[in-house]
């Protein structure tokens, strides 16, 4: 008689667990669903404007809600600047704090200093929007702007990028601002993976006499550089991405202009901006489609940042 | 002329190094200039008023009291939809992902998700439910939130069920617990503190999130219902802080220190129960 209650609990049991197995199984598809979702409800909503423009939407740089004639050049070509700007600083920062971090800072120094770098990453944007608003753009064109413009915007060529009145806001100042933004996450998939370099491949390197520099030149660097270059497309993916930051000091205008100091406009900014006044169809899914292009473009680079990443585990992975 | 090599090279490792502590200095720099802009102009803001008033029109007295309370409607509500979300996926990668094709598209589509810009994911609700409802609601600004919930709380929970040892789930199994007992008993359990600081950390995040609110719960001048556009502190900055109007201005910046104080703060807490648990 207790066989069959056993055998009884067991079959309840077997039940319970394939339940909760399929139930697991399901959240997990959801997550993959969601992304779908975003796919195809941004197409869908993109599609009046995918249809009225076609192809030429991408190439199209002007941005005219009373002729309902839009082109997404320029917010493209905004993106894509501010963000290169946010790497051109903040690489070389980051590598520097992984670097101080990893290999210079005392030990006890160590975590409080991490931590310090990781709040930058916890400021909501929009404190960093305000700042840059408010506080930053003021200085910059009052202190900074007039000398940059005077002794840089003379020189033939690299000049062109820094003429114009001394506003503050721009181009030059959203990229700051971003560059600030992405340090956190780059210095931490620096750091995370120079602590992956084996202790001997350095010490052997220390005991043929290199110097710390040395060796993270020719043994920490080359060992990580799929990491590394992981680590920036994460940054990259986050700057592209960055909406409030970005809305407050890029001065939102659909205009290209050659200098950095001017006002100009990235996707994300004009989103924030022009969404809840869009009127009519055709404006509202001309953003729609800005911010189908957004998610590509940050979807591409993403998806390299993770194949680089998970190459060096992989390679890792072999050698131990 | 040995020595001179020797004296290069350590001259271009005094350099790179200086620069990489010049490095450290410039981040810090930035944390420090902001941090002291916020509490210059925000500590002067903050009076009982704050949290009693509701948002005023320019020009007159006022709070952000119904802010406050948007903001933790959503919040709370986003984290409680996408916690169980997360942390059931989460389960699902780490316990039963050994497999098939699901669990590593699902946790390369999760890291996608977790990077994605917030503000795409506030387009992708307004399309879904802000059209079909027929109007801006709180309701589907939580929805927002719950969706940027959702990665952080898969991604910890995996990780942290991952660190438990084996020995642990092979324990209960001899003891003949079922499957579903040992993970909701014995893995779960052990990796709490870990699951917890996931939670803590998407809660700070969303806390902070303007991108996917300013076209699902928009803004709203007075008390508000979930059904209804609803006020919350970030968007409530935004459009102050763009607005021409002083006393606004300074609403936004003691709404701003609020919000940081409650984003640090949740970091804080969330990194004190991992060090609890690291030296335990």
């Amino acid at each position: 008689m207790s066989s069959t209650s056993n055998r009884k609990f067991l079959q309840r049991q077997r039940i319970y667990d394939s339940f909760f197995q399929n139930i697991t199984k399901f959240f997990a598809f959801l997550v993959l669903a969601t992304l779908l979702g975003i796919i195809i409800s941004l197409i869908i909503g993109a599609m009046p404007s995918i249809k009225q423009f076609g192809f030429n939407f991408l190439i199209n740089d002007s941005w005219d809600p009373v002729k309902k004639d839009f082109g997404a050049w320029s917010p493209i070509l905004g993106t894509l600047i501010t963000s290169f700007i946010a790497l051109f600083i903040g690489v070389p920062v980051s590598f520097g704090i992984a670097l101080f971090l990893t290999e210079l800072s005392p030990l006890w120094m160590r975590r409080p200093l991490g931590i310090a770098v990781e709040l930058l990453a916890g400021i909501p944007s929009i404190i960093y929007g305000m700042w840059g608003l408010f506080v930053f753009a003021p200085f910059f064109s009052d202190y900074l702007q007039p000398h940059i413009i005077e002794h840089i915007g003379s020189i033939p060529l690299i000049g062109l990028l820094f003429t114009g009145a001394p506003m503050g806001i721009g181009m030059f100042t959203a990229g700051l601002i971003l560059s600030i933004m992405v340090i956190p996450y780059i210095s931490s998939v620096m750091r995370d993976v120079f602590e992956l370099v084996p202790t001997m491949y350095k010490e052997s390197a220390y005991g043929l006499g290199a110097t710390t520099w040395e060796v993270v030149r020719y043994v920490v660097l080359p060992y990580t550089k799929t990491g590394v270059v992981g680590g920036i497309m994460l940054g990259l993916g986050r700057a592209l991405g960055e909406t409030m930051a970005v809305t407050f000091v890029i001065g939102n205008a659909h205009d290209i202009k050659a200098s950095l100091f001017m006002p100009g406009t990235s996707i994300a900014s004009a989103l924030a901006n022009e969404f809840t006044e869009a009127d009519g169809v055709l404006y509202t899914s001309a953003l729609i489609e800005l911010g189908l292009i957004l998610f590509g473009i940050t979807f591409v680079v993403l998806t390299l940042s993770k194949i680089l990443l998970l190459q060096l585990r992989k390679a890792e992975g072999s050698q131990s | 002329m040995k020595n001179d090599l020797y004296r290069k090279r350590r001259l271009i490792n005094f350099i790179n190094l200086s620069m990489s502590l010049m490095a450290m200095l410039f981040g810090l720099f930035w944390l420090a200039w902001i941090l002291y802009t916020l509490l210059k102009y925000g500590l002067g803001g903050i009076s009982l008023g704050l949290f009693t008033q509701t948002t005023p029109p320019p020009g007159s007295e006022g709070g952000l009291a119904n802010a406050l309370y948007g903001s933790a409607v959503m919040s709370l509500l986003g984290a409680a939809i996408g916690t169980p979300v997360g942390i059931l996926a989460g389960v699902y990668l780490a316990e039963f992902g050994s497999k098939g094709w699901l669990a590593p598209a699902t946790r390369f589509v999760n890291d996608i998700l977790l990077s994605a810009p917030s503000i795409v994911i506030g387009l992708f609700v307004y399309e879904m439910i802000v059209i079909r409802m027929g109007h801006f609601s709180g309701f589907a600004g939580a929805i927002g939130l719950s969706l940027l919930v959702i990665p952080v709380v898969v991604r910890t929970t995996e990780n942290m069920l991952r660190l438990v040892p084996n020995s642990l789930r092979e324990a209960a199994f001899a003891l003949g617990a079922p499957r579903w007992k040992v993970i909701m008993f014995v893995t779960i359990r052990s990796a709490k503190a870990g699951v917890l600081t996931g939670i803590l950390l998407a809660f700070a995040r969303i806390t902070g999130e303007t991108a996917p609110l300013l076209f699902t719960a928009l803004n709203n001048q007075f008390w508000s219902n979930l059904n209804s556009p609803m006020a919350n502190l970030p968007v409530v900055i935004f459009q102050f802080a763009m607005s021409p109007y002083e006393d606004w201005h300074k609403l936004a910046w003691a709404g701003a220190l609020l919000i940081a104080v409650g984003v640090l703060g949740l970091n804080v807490v969330a990194r004190m129960i991992t060090v609890k648990r690291e030296s335990a």
